[in-house]
C-alpha cells in the first residue's frame, strides 16, 4: 500500500502533471453520465469503454475531437485546456440516442 | 437504411473529392486509371484489415493507437500531395506545350502516378476503415444484409457522384489555367490533411493544442452546414482550430510552396520548349 502511494506521488513528476481523468461508458448507444463535469482550464482525460457490441464514433464539434471506439474497447480523448461552459457531443453511429454533454467550470 | 446511406456519403465524400481532384491533376499521364484503381484497391483491403483490427488498434499505445494511424496515414498523404505538386510545377510547362500528349518520359510518369496511388490508398483507407467498421456494427445489430448493404451502396453511390462531378468540372478549366487550379487545390488539401492531423496528435495529447481555440466561428460557419463540410473537406476549414493546428497547416502550405516556387525558378529558363 505505502509502496503504491509512493509510486502514486512520484507519477506527477514524471508525466509532468497526469491530466484528471473522467470515466464515461456507452451502454445501449447511451453514454453514462450524460453530463460530464470537468475543471476548466486545464487538460482532461476521457476515458470512454464502450460496453456495446457495436462500435461507437465519440464526436463533438464544440470540442473539436472525433474517435471511433470499437464495441468492447476503451478509448482514451484528451481535451481542453477549456474555457468554463457547456460542450456537447454525441456518438455519430447512434445520433438519436448518444447524446452528452461536458460542462467546464 | 437511409441512416446507413448517410454516414457513408459523409465518409465516401472526402475520399472522392480528393480522388476527383488527383484524377485530373494527372489526367496527361499513361496508364493512370490503373493507378487510380490500384489506390483504391489497397484502400479498400487495408480499410477493411484495419476495421478487423479496430479494437487492437484503439486499445495500442495507452488508447491512442488510433491516433498515431490517422496522423501516419494524414502524414504520408499531405507528404505524397506535397511531391505530386512540386513535381508538377516542373513539368507543368511542358505538359502544356505537348497539349495532352502522353508523356515521354514513362519511368518519370510511374513515379508520379505512384505518389498519386498512394494518395488514393491513404483517403480510401482513412474514410473507409471507419464506414466498415460502422456497417459491420450494423450487420450485428437487427439490420438485415440487405438494407446494410443497399445503404451503404446508395451513399457510396452519392459521394462518387460528387467526386466524378469534381472530376467532370476540372477537366472543363481551359489548358492555360488547369494546372493553377489542380495545384492551388492539391495544395489546400495538403495543408487541411495537416492540420488535420495536428488535432489527432493534440487529441491523443502527444503534442500540446497551445492557444485553444485560436478562433470560433461556428455560429458564423457551422460545420455541419453544406458550406461548411464541403470548405472542410477541401480547405481543412475547421471552426474552432487550436494554435498548433495553424501551425502544421501555414507550414505545410509555406513548405510546399516554396518547393514549388524554387523548382520553378531554378528549371523554367533553360527548359523553356524552343517552339
Amino acid at each position: 500500500m505505502s509502496r503504491l502511494l509512493l509510486a502514486l506521488l512520484l507519477l506527477p513528476a514524471l508525466a509532468v502533471a497526469a491530466p484528471p481523468e473522467v470515466t464515461l461508458t456507452i451502454k445501449d448507444h447511451r453514454f453514462q453520465p450524460e453530463e460530464v463535469r470537468v475543471p476548466a482550464g486545464q487538460k482532461v482525460k476521457l476515458v470512454i469503454q464502450n460496453q456495446d457490441g457495436t462500435p461507437e464514433e465519440f464526436e463533438s464539434h464544440e470540442l473539436n475531437r472525433e474517435k471511433v471506439i470499437p464495441g468492447g474497447a476503451t478509448a482514451n480523448v484528451f481535451i481542453g485546456p477549456l474555457q468554463p461552459g457547456k460542450y456537447p457531443f454525441f456518438g455519430e453511429f447512434n445520433e438519436k440516442t448518444a447524446r452528452g454533454v461536458v460542462i467546464a467550470e | 437504411m437511409l441512416g446507413a446511406a448517410i454516414i457513408v456519403f459523409r465518409e465516401a465524400l472526402e475520399a472522392a473529392l480528393l480522388i476527383g481532384i488527383v484524377a485530373a491533376a494527372a489526367r496527361a499521364l499513361p496508364y493512370r486509371n490503373r493507378w487510380l484503381a490500384g489506390g483504391i484497391a489497397a484502400g479498400v483491403a487495408g480499410s477493411l484489415l484495419i476495421a478487423a483490427l479496430a479494437g487492437t488498434i484503439a486499445e495500442a499505445v495507452d488508447g491512442i493507437g488510433q491516433e498515431l494511424l490517422n496522423a501516419i496515414v494524414l502524414g504520408l498523404a499531405v507528404a505524397m500531395l506535397g511531391w505530386h505538386n512540386i513535381w508538377m510545377a516542373r513539368h507543368a510547362r511542358e505538359m502544356v506545350s505537348e497539349t495532352r500528349s502522353v508523356m515521354n518520359d514513362v519511368a518519370e510518369g510511374r513515379r508520379e502516378l505512384s505518389a498519386i496511388a498512394v494518395v488514393v490508398a491513404m483517403a480510401v483507407l482513412r474514410e473507409g476503415s471507419e464506414t466498415a467498421l460502422f456497417l459491420f456494427g450494423l450487420l450485428t445489430q437487427d439490420d438485415s444484409l440487405a438494407r446494410v448493404l443497399g445503404g451503404g451502396a446508395l451513399g457510396l453511390a452519392a459521394g462518387a457522384a460528387v467526386g466524378c462531378g469534381m472530376y467532370a468540372g476540372l477537366v472543363r478549366v481551359p489548358m492555360r489555367w488547369f494546372f493553377t487550379v489542380t495545384s492551388g487545390l492539391v495544395l489546400l488539401l495538403a495543408a487541411g490533411m495537416a492540420g488535420q492531423m495536428a488535432r489527432f496528435l493534440i487529441q491523443g495529447d502527444v503534442l500540446p493544442a497551445l492557444a485553444n481555440p485560436l478562433w470560433d466561428t461556428s455560429r458564423l460557419l457551422p460545420l455541419n452546414s453544406a458550406v461548411g463540410t464541403l470548405l472542410h473537406v477541401l480547405a481543412g476549414y475547421d471552426p474552432r482550430p487550436s494554435a498548433m493546428q495553424a501551425i502544421f497547416y501555414l507550414g505545410t502550405l509555406g513548405l510546399i510552396a516554396l518547393g514549388m516556387f524554387v523548382v520553378r525558378s531554378t528549371r523554367a529558363p533553360s527548359a523553356r520548349p524552343a517552339t
